[in-house]
């Protein structure tokens, strides 16, 4: 077999592997609850009522949800210059941690927020910039240092957490101390328990999108990850460019880990992220590193967790069907938007 | 010092080491195949714990310890098919596919374990595979405590790395994956199948990652827990470069890297390390191998088609 | 008349199509045993895809292919190998990081087998290299090998495969004269071993030198078959591009002031190909200077430290008098270069680009397009229409992908880019590969009037054809060394090519 770039791909060429993706998945899915012996529509139905079924659901599903387009975007906005940032989980937990340090009382209201935010962002940031000049310099791959960051970063948190800022009151559980209640994130609407780290992420979503299509950085940011060779011949400073976009993408990712700890938990312990980072991977890849798609891949992935856990204990399937879920989500999805664009022939 | 001198002259360190070494010694001689023959394989994490699992639930099931270890290679081939048949004939993304399987395959092993065993609170244990003493080369004296009273499965790493180095530079097949991992187009114009290549090397590397996984639960440890492979498919990734893509530098490579590793938890015990925190002793692997990388840098001739797709026709 | 066993490929038919475009149309073709048949065609007339078809490696829409009277299985290269043709690529298909040997010996054991033999058959490559009059080390790497032995090379896997036909995709393209007559011995050798030859070409006094018989592709038909006794260039070249194409003329010019200068400039080796040592140039206004030389001689080292992607390791470079301190792709093209790279797919353009984006690749960053940091793609756009049409691009708009243009289109559309800003310097690297003749005739048209309008023109290029019918004055480039300037009409091909195999350059230096 062979690969034929189809020139004009129609709307149905482009919808139609998509959509077959998604049929393929939901029918890994029902395959998945027989084996765990439950009905498949039963279990489809429990996934999503348990996502978007009640207002307590969906809030859940929003709240889960915010994390992720922070990681989503990070991932989104790296790969789309060709910057392979598997280590979004680090940047992550670098956020969650600046919000401990400035949040339990280093800084007064009312810049405590503001503050901390930024100092989240920069030092996510810089700890993407390692592994960037690592390959800027001396051409190191990133994919393996970034990865290799998760582990060396958690490993961080734990001593942090058992030692400088572990929480006297803890009673030896691994948690930090609280956060003073200035430098929480406020609800949106109060009563209902959705802070502004989604409204946050809304923004920054946006922003990340002008950034792409309306700034010179834009440009060059995605004309270096489309062609490398062709960027540095056309003057673009591709360096520096990545370095930017390393900037750009851990400060995102750290927001993911702030505003969890800001808005949401108001204390940092190990269990922060189930893998954000990682999941943040899917959603970007599933928006096809679109910054608005983000939010909405986002929101179906999170949905997928939440409604994945009410199923799990109303249907006995293991929660761990949504992983499994979305990883088959990602490899078809990569495979249909390459069916778009190129046709398999015969030699 | 004086301590340190200590732990490296005896022979239950070394026994340690070699220990340590033999998951990294199949999984990077796996990874190694699989950049051979230009496809970086970032499912490996994903198919050690694959391997890791299938191994020991088949002998939690009442299979002998070696049919165990059949069905951790099976199943790692057919991650290793899914990986191949997406980034060989269709030329996906090899990062994007890589990790998409690794979380396929960690995924599926939780899901999987909790289908099975539902209620365990505590993680069920197998009988693994015992020492094996290697006839009168196991009485010599250090030698023989350290290196010739290991696993069976141990043996069994050093000749799948000696049976790596052979077949890759002996072989008119290792000549034909070095060629397609250099240039494609050579091996297609000599008739040969650059497809057939790639995915006959994706999938007996991803075998060998499975048996690295496998090892953790069937002759290291001898219960399945969801985060023991814990980065060291990374770590192998990593030192397939340390090794600049050789067989036998990747070897003394694992080795080495399983002595800093033995090392670290020896040193936690003694009176300094009691003072430093334990976190800092467990960051030592994740660390060596950015070092691992950073040293070896540009130093290495990257197989040259690596991670570049190969369309029919296309020169 | 031959008798039909005497016939050992027949291609029946062939008919290939790659989405809309049929590359192939109804092409038959026979080869009988000892003749060289030529394939003569313009670019994308659909010579290299009908042999790819003949090798396995596309397979035909319709159409089959016969050898020694058997039918080959479409798509597999491997039959058409055992079936005793061999096929030396116009892109060498070699693994840099093997041996000679290794190269030669790839896939003609079974893969899985203990290797034996190793000495009977390194003997046999050598009784080849010998017998045909092909010199290269069986044990060298292959990535230390010159563009001339690679070719070698990919010869020598042919025949130790025992071809019978072989087929050889623009072999003389990368070769000097003197290398080109070499090989035309072998392959005379090769013909008296009673081997069949397909001689794939676009260039006419090579096919007039070496062919039984030519077969004329114009748009993936045949247009003409006829014996070369029976035939002249003029009537082949109207053939090949059905009428007559007008090519620009350029008269001599002398040169005004230097522009852009070289002052024993030095640089490193990059890996196989040689680095400068100590060359001076001078690129001058209202002048073409054609560099020739065979490629991996120190062209790319030139064209990157013109373009700005490098700086001389030694020496200086001089940029309208003046030294420049910062040197790089940006500083030159505000200096007011134009550049035109070797390699419009990989390096010129970005294929899922639009042609707006792509206009603006180089100059997004100055007033017009953008203001302190935010794209005005507005007037991008603008930008594009203008060089759609002054420079008669053909494309469904300025916002289609780049990717769908054909090879010339692409190549107009860099131009546009870079001659619009009016440059005081221009270098072309390659400017014409892989175009048809009208694309050859408007590329080369606006150079001459960029030179006519006082541009100082750097044209690299393998064809010397090319280099002796647009400069005004030549330098050769071998080994990373520099021949004197040699004014137009004053070297013949021949001359020329010895300085291309590194002769008279010691000489040269001694006079100095």
């Amino acid at each position: 077999m062979r690969l034929e770039p189809v020139a004009n791909p129609n709307l149905a060429r482009q919808l139609g592997y998509p959509a077959a993706a998604l049929v393929a998945t939901v029918l890994v899915a029902s395959l998945l609850a027989l084996m765990a012996g439950a009905n498949p529509f039963a279990t489809l139905g429990l996934i999503l009522k348990g996502a978007a079924g009640s207002r307590f659901a969906l809030l859940e599903t929003l709240n889960r949800a915010t994390p992720l387009i922070f990681t989503g975007l990070a991932v989104a906005v790296a790969f789309r210059a060709k910057l392979w940032n598997i280590g979004a989980e680090a940047q992550l937990y670098a956020g969650a941690i600046v919000a401990v340090l400035l949040g339990t009382g280093a800084i007064g209201s009312p810049f405590v927020l503001p503050v901390s935010a930024a100092a989240a962002m920069l030092l996510g940031a810089l700890v993407l910039l390692g592994p960037v000049l690592l390959k800027t310099r001396l051409g190191v791959d990133e994919v393996v240092t970034t990865l290799l960051f998760n582990f060396i970063m958690l490993l961080i948190v734990s001593w942090l957490l058992e030692g400088p800022m572990k929480d006297p009151a803890g009673m030896g559980w691994p948690k930090s101390t609280a956060l003073i209640p200035e430098a929480r994130l406020p609800r949106i609407v109060t009563g209902l328990r959705l802070h502004w780290g989604f409204g946050l992420a809304l923004i920054a979503a946006v922003i990340v999108w002008v950034i792409q299509t309306r700034t010179t950085l834009g440009f060059e940011m995605r004309a270096v990850g489309q062609n490398q060779q062709a960027a540095r011949f056309a003057g673009m400073p591709v360096n520096s460019v990545l370095i930017k976009t390393a900037l750009l993408s851990g400060g995102l990712a750290a927001l993911a880990g702030w505003s969890e700890v800001a808005g949401l938990k108001g204390h940092l312990s190990l269990d922060l992220s189930p893998g954000f980072g990682y999941t943040g991977i899917i959603v970007a890849m599933l928006a096809l590193l679109h910054p608005i798609g983000v939010v909405f891949t986002a929101l179906f992935v999170a949905g997928i967790f939440v409604g994945s856990d009410a199923m799990s204990r109303a249907a006995g399937v293991p929660t761990y069907i949504a992983d499994m879920l979305l990883a088959t989500a990602l490899l078809f999805m990569v495979l249909a938007i390459s069916l778009t664009r190129f046709r398999v022939v015969r030699g | 010092m004086s301590e340190l001198f200590d732990i490296l002259i005896s022979a239950s360190f070394w026994a340690a080491v070699i220990r340590i070494a033999s998951p990294l010694i199949f999984a990077t001689m796996g990874e190694l195949i699989c950049e051979r023959a230009g496809v970086l394989n970032l499912g490996i994490e994903g198919i050690m714990v694959i391997g890791a699992f299938t191994g020991w639930m088949a002998v939690y099931q009442g299979m002998p310890l070696w049919g165990g270890v059949a069905v951790a290679m099976a199943a790692g081939m057919a991650f290793g098919l899914l990986h191949a048949t997406l980034t060989v004939p269709f030329g996906l993304s090899q990062h994007v596919v890589g990790l998409g399987v690794t979380l396929l395959a960690t995924s599926t092993s939780s899901f999987t374990y909790r289908l099975m065993l539902p209620e365990v609170t505590s993680p069920p244990k197998i009988e693994p595979f015992q020492p094996l003493d290697i006839p009168f080369l196991s009485d010599v004296p250090f030698f023989g405590p350290a290196l010739f009273s290991q696993t069976a499965l141990t043996y069994a790493a050093f000749v799948v790395a000696i049976l790596t180095f052979w077949v890759l530079f002996r072989t008119p097949l290792g000549l034909a994956v070095r060629a397609v991992g250099e240039s494609p187009s050579a091996v297609e114009s000599q008739g040969l199948s650059v497809t057939g290549l790639r995915m006959g090397a994706v999938i007996i590397g991803s075998g060998l990652m499975a048996v690295g996984g496998a090892f953790l639960t069937l002759s290291a440890f001898s219960s399945f827990f969801f985060e023991m492979v814990n980065g060291r498919g990374w770590i192998c990734v990593a030192l397939v470069v340390f090794g600049a893509w050789k067989p036998g530098k990747a070897l003394i490579g694992a080795i080495l890297f399983a002595a800093f590793d033995a090392l670290q938890i020896r040193l936690q015990q003694t009176p300094i390390g009691a003072n430093i925190p334990y976190q800092f002793f467990l960051m030592a692997p994740y660390v060596l191998s950015i070092l691992a990388l950073i040293v070896m840098s540009r130093r290495a001739e990257v197989p040259a088609a690596l991670m570049v797709p190969y369309n029919k026709g296309e020169r | 008349m031959a008798g039909a066993q005497d016939i050992v490929l027949r291609l029946d038919r062939i008919t290939k199509r790659f989405g809309p475009l049929v590359a192939n149309n109804e092409i038959s073709l026979e080869l009988k045993r000892g003749e060289v048949v030529a394939l003569l065609g313009e670019n994308g007339a659909g010579k290299t895809t009908l042999m790819n078809i003949l090798f396995g490696h596309y397979v035909a829409d319709e159409g089959s292919v016969e050898a020694f009277g058997q039918p080959l299985p479409p798509g597999n290269p491997r039959a058409a190998l055992e079936a005793g043709i061999g096929m030396v690529h116009q892109h060498f298909t070699l693994a840099d990081n093997l041996s000679v040997m290794d190269n030669i010996r790839l896939g003609t054991e079974p893969l899985f087998s203990h290797r034996s033999g190793r000495s009977a058959s390194k003997a046999k490559v050598e009784a080849l290299s010998r017998d045909f009059g092909l010199a290269v080390s069986p044990d060298a790497r292959v990535g230390s090998l010159s563009v001339g032995e690679r070719q070698r090379v990919e010869i020598l896997k042919a025949l130790y495969r025992d071809a019978k036909i072989l087929i050889l995709d623009e072999p003389t393209a990368v070769l000097t004269p003197q290398e080109t007559d070499a090989l035309f011995e072998t392959l005379r050798k090769a013909i008296a071993l009673g081997l069949s030859i397909v001689f794939i070409s676009h260039k006419l006094h090579e096919v007039m030198a070496i062919a039984d018989r030519c077969i004329v592709l114009r748009h993936g038909k045949v247009v003409g078959e006829v014996d070369t006794k029976n035939t002249d260039r003029a009537a082949l070249a109207a053939m090949m591009v059905g009428g007559t194409v007008a090519m620009p003329k350029a008269e001599y010019r002398d040169a005004g002031p230097a522009l852009f200068q070289f002052m024993n400039v030095s640089t490193p080796d990059k890996g196989a190909a040689p680095g400068l040592k100590s060359v001076n140039l001078d690129l001058s206004s209202g002048q073409i200077l054609g560099l020739a030389g065979v490629s991996g001689n120190g062209q790319a080292a030139i064209a990157d430290l013109v373009s700005g992607l490098a700086v001389p390791a030694s020496g200086e470079i001089i940029v309208l008098g003046n030294k420049v301190p910062h040197w790089s792709p940006r500083t030159a093209i505000g200096s007011g270069i134009a550049r035109i790279p070797e390699d419009r797919h990989k390096t010129g353009t970005i294929a899922d680009f639009s042609l707006t984006e792509n206009a603006v690749l180089e100059g997004y960053f100055r007033d017009g397009f953008s203001k302190r940091g935010w794209m005005d793609w507005k007037a991008a756009e603008g930008f594009a229409k203008d060089i759609i049409a002054k420079y008669d691009v053909r494309c469904p708009g300025p916002s289609a992908r780049i990717r769908l243009l054909s090879g010339g289109n692409m190549q107009k559309l860099i131009l546009g880019r870079v001659l619009e800003p009016k440059p005081a310097i221009i270098i072309a690297n390659q400017p014409v590969r892989g175009l048809d003749v009208g694309a050859i005739a408007y590329v080369h048209s606006r150079l001459i009037a960029a030179r006519d309008a006082g541009a100082a023109v750097l044209l690299i290029s393998e064809d010397l054809d090319e280099i002796q019918s647009l400069s005004d004055v030549i330098h050769v480039v071998s080994e990373g060394r520099l021949s004197p300037a040699f004014k137009r009409g004053s070297r013949t091909a021949a001359e020329l090519g010895l300085w291309m195999a590194g002769h008279g350059f010691d000489e040269a230096s001694h006079a100095a």
